[in-house]
C-alpha cells in the first residue's frame, strides 16, 4: 500500500510539470500563523502573492514545523508533490533546507535569515531589523522618564544581540542616562513567560518595553501598568491602544512576490540578500499620537536617512563592552561583523549569557 | 522587605500568579491519577479550555461565564479519552498523547477567528482592609478570585481524598481496581467521573491564561505547562497539599529566575530556566520506571486497563 501511494505521489510529481501553468509555491512556518508575530508576518505575505498572481500560484503552508527531522520530511513532501518553490522561514531550518535541497535540485529554496549555502538552489535572505531598532531606540531614549528601558529577548544570538546593541546605542545617544535590563526568556513564542518578564522589568522600574520574542502578552501587561511599549514583527497596537508607540514590521511580500515571478518566469537563481529599510523589507507600525511631534520628526528623519544610505545605525566611535575599541571614528560595522557579533556595545551593564 | 531591589511582595504575588494555572492543571490530574488512570491530554485539555473559555467570555462579556465554558471544554475532551480508554480499552499511554496533539489542532481551528481580540477583563478581588496590610496584602490579597479558589479546591481535594467516603472509594479504584470491583464499585463510573473532574480542571487552567494571565487568545499558547502539571503529579507523590508546595516552587523559580535578571544580578539564567522541563524529564523517566513507582507512593492500578472480566 505504501509502495504504491509513493508511486502514486512520484506519478504526480513527474506530472506535475507539464500541467503546470500554476506554480506551486509551499511555505513553512515554526510558529502558528495566528501569533500576530514574526509567522503572522510571513503569513501576510504568503497572502500577498496569492493575491498578487491569483490563479497562476498556488500556496500551502504547514505550521509549527519544528528544525531537523520534522523540517526535513515537510519540505520532502512539499517537493515531491510537485511544488516549485519553499520559503523556510526560520533561522534553524538552515542544515535542513540544504540537505532537502541536494536531494531536489529543480526546486528552488529559499531560507530566512540563515548562513548555510551548500546546494546552489538554496537562496538567502534577511532583514536588517537592526536598522528598525535604532529608530524604536531612539524613540525609546527620549520618551522614557525613569531612564530604564526593559528588554524582552529571545535566545543570544548576534541577531538578537545586534537589536539590543543598536537600540541602547540610540537610546544612549540621546540620553545618556539611559539604561537597559534585558531580560532572555529562552524562547521565541512563550505568552505567559513573556507576561512574567514584562512584570520583572517593570518591577524594576522600566517604563518602556521591548521585545524580541513573538507573542502580544507584554504589550498588554504595559497597557495594564500605564507604561509604554514597541511591538513587534506587526502592528501590534490593537492590544495596547494608549501605551503602544509604534513597532518594527516585518515586510516580506515584495520580495517574495519577486521570487515567485522568478520562478515564474525562469530567471531564478540562488542569492543572498540583507534588506533593509530602503528596501522595504523593514517597516514601522504607525506612530502613536503619544510621541511629541519634536521625537517623530527626529524618528522620521532618521528613518529617512538610513533609507537613503546617509546613515548606518553602527557608525563609529563605538567601543566594545569592554571598552576595547570596535569601531573608529566614522567607520561603519562590516555585514560580517554583525552577523558574527556576540558582543555587547560600551555602556551596557550585564552579561551575554553563554 | 527587599533582596537588593527585588521586593519579595511582589514576588511572592507574581509566584502565586504563575503557579495557579499549573496548580489547576495538576490537581486535576492528581485525582485523575488517584483514580488509576494515567491522562498524558493535560495540555491538550488546557488548551482547549484556553480556547472555549476565551471564545466565551468575549462572546457573553463575562469572563467567569468564560471559566465555566472553559471548564466544560476541558470536561468535553477529557470524555474523549474516557470513551477511548474506559469504552474502548485502548492504551492511556497513546491516547493521552493523540489527546494533547488534537486539543492543539482542535483549539487552533476553533479559535481561528478570535485571534487579535481583547477579552473582557477579570478584576482584582476588593478584599478591603486585608490588601492593606504592610507586605501580606501586597503578596497574598492582591489577587483575582481565580487565585484563591485554586487553593480552595486543592483543600477540597484534600479533604475529598483523606475523608469523604467517596474519596475512599476512588481511591480504592486507583489502588486495586478487581479489589474495588470485587466489592462491588463501578470501577469504571468513578474513573469516568475522575477524568471528567480532571478535564474541567485543565481547561479552567487553560482559561487562566487566557483569560487572566496574558489575557489572549493565540495557538498553542500553553507551550508545555501540561506537561509540567503532569510531572508535578508525581514530584507532589499524588499528594494535594505537596502538589500546591510543587506549583509554587516551580512558579517561583520561573518568576525568580525572570525577577534576578531584570534586577541586573548576575545568574546563569540558561541553567535556572532550563530547571523545571530538565526536573519534568527526571520525573517522568522516573515515572515510566516499574520499579520505581512503589516507592512513590504511586496508585497500584495507574495505568492499567480494567476489564470486569478478570
Amino acid at each position: 500500500m505504501k509502495k504504491l501511494l509513493t508511486v502514486g505521489v512520484l506519478c504526480a510529481a513527474l506530472a506535475a510539470p507539464v500541467l503546470a501553468d500554476t506554480t506551486k509555491v509551499g511555505f513553512v512556518y515554526i510558529g502558528p500563523v495566528g501569533d500576530h508575530g514574526w509567522t503572522y508576518t510571513h503569513d501576510l505575505a504568503r497572502k500577498a502573492v496569492e493575491a498578487e498572481f491569483g490563479d497562476a500560484v498556488q500556496t500551502s503552508y504547514v505550521e509549527n514545523v519544528g528544525y531537523g527531522a520534522d523540517a526535513e520530511r515537510v519540505m520532502t513532501q512539499m517537493a515531491l508533490s510537485g511544488t516549485n518553490l519553499i520559503f523556510a522561514t526560520s533561522f534553524g531550518y538552515g542544515p535542513d533546507v540544504n540537505t532537502v535541497a541536494a536531494r531536489f535540485p529543480n526546486v528552488a529554496f529559499e531560507h530566512a535569515t540563515g548562513y548555510i549555502q551548500e546546494a546552489d538552489n538554496v537562496s538567502l535572505y534577511n532583514a536588517r531589523f537592526y536598522e528598525g531598532r535604532a529608530v524604536i531606540g531612539h524613540i525609546a531614549g527620549r520618551m522614557t522618564q525613569t531612564n530604564k528601558v526593559g528588554y524582552i529577548a529571545s535566545f543570544p544570538i548576534p541577531e538578537v544581540i545586534m537589536g539590543i546593541n543598536s537600540a541602547y546605542l540610540h537610546a544612549k545617544a540621546v540620553n545618556p542616562d539611559v539604561e537597559f535590563n534585558v531580560v532572555w526568556v529562552y524562547s521565541w513564542y512563550d505568552p505567559a513567560q513573556e507576561a512574567a518578564a514584562a512584570e520583572a522589568l517593570i518591577e524594576q522600574g522600566a517604563d518602556v518595553l521591548m521585545q524580541h520574542t513573538d507573542s502580544t502578552a507584554p504589550l498588554t501587561v504595559a497597557q495594564d501598568a500605564g507604561i509604554m511599549a514597541f511591538g513587534q514583527a506587526s502592528d501590534m497596537s490593537a492590544f495596547a491602544p494608549e501605551s503602544h508607540l509604534t513597532g518594527i514590521t516585518d515586510v516580506w511580500a515584495p520580495y517574495y512576490i519577486d521570487r515567485v515571478r522568478a520562478v515564474k518566469e525562469g530567471t531564478w537563481k540562488a542569492g543572498n540578500v540583507w534588506h533593509g529599510i530602503v528596501d522595504g523589507m523593514v517597516g514601522f507600525a504607525p506612530m502613536s499620537e503619544r510621541i511629541p511631534e519634536d521625537v517623530r520628526a527626529e524618528a522620521e528623519g532618521m528613518i529617512a536617512a538610513i533609507a537613503a544610505g546617509e546613515y548606518h545605525p553602527f557608525t563609529g566611535p563605538i567601543n566594545k563592552q569592554d571598552g576595547t575599541p570596535w569601531l573608529a571614528e566614522g567607520e561603519t560595522a562590516p555585514d560580517g561583523d554583525l552577523l558574527s557579533k556576540d558582543f555587547y556595545v560600551e555602556g551596557i551593564t550585564s552579561d551575554i549569557p553563554n | 522587605m527587599m533582596i537588593g531591589s527585588i521586593n519579595i511582595a511582589v514576588l511572592l504575588a507574581a509566584l502565586m500568579v504563575a503557579a495557579t494555572p499549573i496548580l489547576l492543571a495538576a490537581i486535576g490530574e492528581l485525582v485523575v491519577e488517584k483514580a488509576g488512570v494515567l491522562n498524558l491530554g493535560v495540555e491538550g485539555m488546557m488548551i482547549m479550555g484556553a480556547c472555549v473559555g476565551f471564545i466565551i467570555a468575549v462572546n457573553t462579556g463575562s469572563p467567569l461565564i468564560g471559566f465555566m465554558g472553559a471548564a466544560l471544554g476541558g470536561m468535553g475532551l477529557s470524555l474523549l479519552f474516557a470513551l477511548l480508554t474506559q469504552a474502548l480499552m485502548t492504551n492511556q499511554v497513546a491516547s493521552g498523547l493523540a489527546l494533547t496533539l488534537f486539543g492543539l489542532g482542535f483549539s487552533a481551528l476553533l479559535g481561528q477567528k478570535y485571534v487579535g481580540i481583547t477579552p473582557p477583563r477579570t478584576p482584582k478581588l476588593d478584599l478591603g482592609p486585608l490588601s492593606e496590610i504592610p507586605f501580606l496584602g501586597r503578596a497574598l490579597f492582591s489577587h483575582d478570585i481565580m487565585v484563591y479558589l485554586t487553593i480552595a479546591l486543592v483543600a477540597a481535594v484534600w479533604w475529598f481524598l483523606k475523608y469523604a467516603r467517596a474519596g475512599m472509594i476512588l481511591r480504592a479504584v486507583g489502588e486495586n481496581h478487581d479489589a474495588a470491583h470485587a466489592l462491588g464499585y463501578h470501577v469504571k463510573r468513578v474513573r469516568v467521573l475522575a477524568i471528567m473532574f480532571g478535564g474541567a480542571c485543565a481547561g479552567l487552567g487553560g482559561a487562566y491564561l487566557s483569560l487572566i494571565r496574558v489575557p489572549q487568545w493565540t495557538e498553542g499558547m500553553t507551550v508545555g505547562i501540561g506537561w509540567i502539571a503532569l510531572a508535578l503529579v508525581v514530584f507532589a507523590s499524588w499528594r494535594p497539599w505537596r502538589a500546591m508546595a510543587g506549583a509554587y516552587l516551580f512558579g517561583g523559580v520561573v518568576v525568580l529566575q525572570l525577577n534576578l535578571q531584570a534586577a541586573g544580578v548576575k545568574i546563569p539564567v540558561e541553567y535556572l530556566s532550563m530547571s523545571p522541563y530538565l526536573i519534568t524529564i527526571a520525573v517522568l523517566v522516573f515515572i515510566s520506571s516499574g520499579k520505581a513507582r512503589g516507592s512513590l507512593n504511586a496508585p497500584g492500578s495507574l495505568n492499567r486497563p480494567f476489564h470486569a472480566s478478570n
